[in-house]
C-alpha cells in the first residue's frame, strides 16, 4: 500500500496551491458578494490546464487522474468553494460523460471545448420536481426526423447560468420507467433554449446556479449521448464520478478554514496567552484534523480506485461525498466558533466557509441518497 | 412539562403577534438589512420590553420565565427582532434594575422599559471577548466626572441604543477589581457609534463599536460602587444567557415547525415525505432535543424568578440550546433540500441566525467553564 502521490501529482499539488493563493483568494470575498461567475478565474485555470484536467491529452486536456483532478479541486476550494465546484464539475459532469459515452466525432467536436474554457459545461438531471428521484425527471425528447425535440425544464443547474454546452437527460420513451431516459449533449444558443430563474444561494454564490428552459429545441440526432436509454446508467455512472471530486471540494472547504483558524489562533490572545493553548481549541483543532484526514483518505481512496480501472466506485465514491460533506459543515462551524464574534463578520473567510460547506451535503445526491447507496451495497 | 395556564395565555398572545406582525416582515428584515424599528414600537406597546420589570418602573410587573416565553416566540419567526428584544431586556434594562439607584432608575430604566429609549451594554472590546476582565477602556475620575477613553466592539443595537450601560476601569492592570460600570447616553460629547458589522446573520440587528474619546461623564452616571462592575456585568450576562438561550430555543422550534409543515405537503415518489423513516427519525431527533432545551431554559427562568442560584442552570441552558438549535437548524435544511438553500424557504436564515448563539453573551466554551466549575464546586 503506498500512499505518497506521484512526482505529478506533487508537482499539481504545488502549483495549484500556489495559484489559488496568489490568485484565487484575493476575490473569494468579492464574487461571493457580487454573485459573479469568476471569468477572469477560469480563465486563468484553463491556462493551467486545470478546466479539463481529465479529459485526454489528444482532446486538449491535460490528460491526468482522478487522484490528481481531486488534488487540484481541493487545493482551489481551500481557498475558493464556487470556483471549485466550477472547475469540479467542468471536469467530471461535463467533460467525464463526453469522455466516456460519447462517440469519437462528439470527442473532438466537444472536448476540447471545455478543456480550454472556451464553454463551460454544465448537466442537467435535477428538475423541479424531480431531486433525489432521477426517475421522475418530466423532460422528454422525441425523436422527428434529424432531431430530437427536447422539451423540459431543469432547476439548481450549477453552471447552468454561464455554460456553453449542456448534457441533458429526459424521457425518450416514459413506458420503460428510468431505462427510458436519454442523455444529450446540447449547446446554448440552439433556439428554444434560455434561462430561468438565477438560484440566490446560502453558499458557494458566484456559481450561476440556474433554471435551464427548453422549448422544442431541435437537438441533431448526433448530439445523442450513447444510445437511446442509456440515460439513466450515464447518469448514475457520472455521479458516481463526480461525487469523488465533491468530496474532494468538502476536504479543501474543510482544510481552508482549519487553516485559516490555526493562523486566527495563533494571533488572538485571551487571558494573556493565544488561545492555541486553551484545551477546549486543542480539542477542536484535534478532531477537526483527524476527520479532515479521515475524509480526504476516503476521496483519495475512490479515486485510486477509479483511476485503477474498477468499473464501480459507487460505494466508495458514496462513502467518501457523504463523510466529507458531513464532517466539512462541522469543521466550518467550528472554524467560526474559534474565531468567536470576529468569526461571526465578513472580515473574515470563515462565515463564508460555512455558508458554502452545506451545500456539500445536497448536491450530487444528499447524504441520504449516499447513505442509500452504500447500505444496498452492503446487502445485496 | 405543565405551566400555569396564564404562561399559555401569554404564549399564545405573543405567537398570534409573530405570526400577524412579524412573519411577514423576516424576509425583508434579513435580505435588506433592516432595523425593525417597526416592530420595536409593536412590542413596545404590547408590553414586551421589560416583561419582568416592575410596573413602578415602566414594566410589565410580570416574571423571568415570562420573559423567556416572549423571546422564544419571537425569535421563532425572526432572529434579529429576537435578538432585539434579548439585548433591550437582559443587558440594556437589566443592569439599571439591579444596579441603579432610585435617581438611575427615574431617568433611565422607566424609557428604557417604556420602549421610549433603547437600551444596550457595552461589555466586549476588540480585545476583550471571553476575557472580559481584560477591559482596557479606561474611566479616570476629573473632579465631578470620569474621563473615558477606549473602544468597544459587536455591540447589539450600539449605533442606535439611546442608552448605554458600559464597563471601564481604572487602571488596566487591576483586572477585575478595577472594572466600574457607567451609564451614558446617544449624543454625549466624546462618545460615538463607530463600524457596523457586516454579519453571517442577524442582520437586521445592528452590531456595533462604540468610541469614548476623552468622554467626560458625570459621576452620578456610576452604576453601582466603583469596583464593583464585574459583578455587574456577570449578573447581567446569567440572566442574559436564559434569554439567547430562549432564542436559541425559538430559532430551533421555527426550524422544526416549517420541516413539518414541509413534510407533509411534499411528496416523492408518490409518498408523502413524513412517512419516510430518516425524515421520522430527524424529526424526532429535531422535537426531543428541542424539548429539552426548553425544559433548562425554564428551569433557570423559575430559579431566578425564586431568586435562587441560577447561574449554572442558565449557563447550561444557552450551551445547550444552542448546540441543538444548530444541529435542527442544520436538519432543517436537509428536509428541505436543495430548496432550503434558496430564499423561499427561511431554514437557511434560520442557519445563520442561529449561530450566533454559541458565540454571543459568553461562547459555549466559556459556558462549559462556568458549569464545570459549577459542578465541580470550583
Amino acid at each position: 500500500m503506498n500512499f505518497d502521490l506521484t512526482n505529478d501529482q506533487k508537482m499539481l499539488q504545488d502549483q495549484v496551491r500556489k495559484f489559488a493563493l496568489a490568485e484565487l483568494a484575493p476575490v473569494a470575498a468579492e464574487i461571493d458578494k457580487s454573485g459573479d461567475f469568476p471569468w477572469k478565474n477560469l480563465k486563468k485555470m484553463a491556462e493551467l490546464g486545470l478546466l479539463g484536467i481529465i479529459v485526454p491529452e489528444e482532446y486538449g486536456g491535460a490528460g491526468f487522474d482522478f487522484v490528481s483532478l481531486a488534488i487540484a479541486v481541493e487545493e482551489i476550494s481551500r481557498v475558493c468553494a464556487s470556483t471549485g465546484v466550477i472547475v469540479a464539475v467542468n471536469n467530471t459532469l461535463a467533460s467525464y460523460p463526453i469522455m466516456t459515452f460519447g462517440n469519437e466525432e462528439q470527442k473532438k467536436k466537444y472536448l476540447p471545448l471545455l478543456a480550454s474554457g472556451e464553454k463551460i459545461g454544465a448537466f442537467g438531471i435535477t428538475e423541479p420536481n424531480a431531486g433525489s428521484d432521477v426517475a421522475g425527471i418530466e423532460s422528454t425528447a422525441r425523436l422527428e426526423g434529424d432531431h430530437y425535440i427536447l422539451n423540459g425544464c431543469k432547476r439548481f443547474i450549477t453552471n447552468g447560468g454561464e455554460a456553453g454546452i449542456f448534457v441533458v437527460f429526459a424521457y425518450t420513451n416514459k413506458d420503460l420507467k428510468h431505462k427510458g431516459i436519454s442523455a444529450f449533449i446540447v449547446e446554448r444558443d440552439w433556439p428554444g433554449f434560455s434561462l430561468g430563474k438565477h438560484e440566490d444561494l446560502m453558499g458557494i454564490r458566484a456559481t450561476a446556479n440556474c433554471e435551464l428552459i427548453f422549448e422544442d429545441v431541435k437537438v441533431p440526432k448526433e448530439n445523442l449521448l450513447g444510445n437511446e436509454c442509456d440515460g439513466f446508467k450515464i447518469c448514475m455512472n457520472t455521479l458516481d464520478a463526480s461525487r469523488i471530486d465533491i468530496g474532494a471540494q468538502a476536504v479543501g472547504i474543510a482544510q481552508g478554514a482549519l487553516d485559516e483558524t490555526v493562523k486566527y489562533s495563533k494571533e488572538r490572545k485571551a487571558f494573556s496567552q493565544p488561545i492555541c493553548e486553551f484545551q477546549m481549541v486543542q480539542n477542536m483543532f484535534a478532531e477537526m484534523a483527524s476527520k479532515i484526514q479521515a475524509a480526504r483518505m476516503l476521496v483519495y481512496y475512490a479515486a485510486f480506485l477509479k483511476d485503477k480501472g474498477i468499473k464501480r466506485v459507487s460505494k466508495e465514491a458514496a462513502m467518501a461525498k457523504y463523510y466529507a460533506s458531513d464532517i466539512t459543515v462541522e469543521v466550518t462551524r467550528m472554524a467560526v466558533q474559534i474565531h468567536g464574534g470576529y468569526g461571526y463578520t465578513k472580515d473574515y473567510p470563515v462565515e463564508r466557509m460555512y455558508r458554502d460547506a452545506k451545500i456539500l451535503e445536497l448536491y450530487e445526491g444528499t447524504s441520504e441518497v449516499q447513505k442509500l447507496v452504500i447500505a444496498r451495497d452492503l446487502t445485496k | 412539562m405543565i405551566l400555569d395556564e396564564k404562561y399559555n395565555k401569554f404564549r399564545a398572545k405573543v405567537r398570534d403577534f409573530a405570526d400577524q406582525e412579524v412573519l411577514a416582515r423576516a424576509f425583508e428584515i434579513d435580505s435588506k438589512d433592516e432595523f425593525p424599528w417597526d416592530l420595536v414600537k409593536k412590542m413596545s406597546e404590547l408590553g414586551l420590553l421589560a416583561l419582568y420589570v416592575p410596573e413602578k418602573y415602566g414594566g410589565a410587573g410580570l416574571d423571568v420565565l415570562t420573559y423567556a416565553i416572549a423571546v422564544e416566540e419571537v425569535g421563532r419567526v425572526c432572529g434579529s427582532t429576537g435578538i432585539f428584544l434579548a439585548a433591550h431586556s437582559s443587558l440594556g434594562v437589566f443592569p439599571v434594575y439591579v444596579a441603579g439607584n432610585e435617581e438611575q432608575k427615574q431617568q433611565y430604566l422607566i424609557p428604557m422599559a417604556r420602549g421610549e429609549k433603547i437600551g444596550s451594554f457595552g461589555l466586549t472590546e476588540p480585545n476583550a471577548g471571553s476575557d472580559a476582565a481584560g477591559t482596557q477602556t479606561t474611566a479616570k475620575l476629573d473632579g465631578d466626572h470620569y474621563i473615558v477613553n477606549g473602544a468597544k466592539r459587536f455591540i447589539t443595537s450600539g449605533s442606535i441604543a439611546d442608552i448605554i450601560v458600559f464597563t471601564a476601569t481604572k487602571d488596566p492592570t487591576l483586572g477585575y477589581s478595577g472594572i466600574s460600570a457607567f451609564i451614558i447616553e446617544k449624543g454625549t460629547s466624546g462618545f460615538s457609534p463607530g463600524n457596523e458589522e457586516d454579519k453571517l446573520g442577524l442582520r437586521g440587528s445592528i452590531t456595533s463599536e462604540l468610541i469614548f474619546e476623552d468622554c467626560r461623564i458625570p459621576k452620578r452616571n456610576l452604576l453601582g460602587k466603583e469596583g464593583e462592575g464585574f459583578r455587574v456585568f456577570m449578573e447581567t450576562l446569567d440572566g442574559g444567557r436564559i434569554s439567547i438561550g430562549a432564542l436559541a430555543l425559538g430559532i430551533a422550534q421555527g426550524a422544526l415547525d416549517v420541516s413539518a409543515r414541509f413534510v407533509k405537503d411534499v411528496t416523492m415518489t408518490g409518498k408523502p415525505l413524513h412517512k419516510n423513516q430518516w425524515i421520522q427519525s430527524r424529526i424526532a431527533d429535531m422535537a426531543t432535543e428541542i424539548e429539552a432545551a426548553r425544559l433548562l431554559i425554564y428551569q433557570a427562568a423559575q430559579l431566578k424568578d425564586n431568586e435562587q442560584p441560577y447561574s449554572r442552570e442558565a449557563a447550561m441552558a444557552k450551551y445547550y440550546a444552542s448546540r441543538i438549535g444548530m444541529q435542527a437548524c442544520r436538519t432543517a435544511i436537509d428536509i428541505h433540500g436543495m430548496l432550503g438553500l434558496t430564499k423561499q424557504y427561511p431554514v437557511e436564515r434560520f442557519m445563520r441566525d442561529e449561530k450566533l448563539m454559541e458565540i454571543g453573551e459568553g461562547t459555549s466554551e466559556v459556558q462549559k467553564i462556568v458549569i464545570a466549575r459549577q459542578v465541580l464546586g470550583k
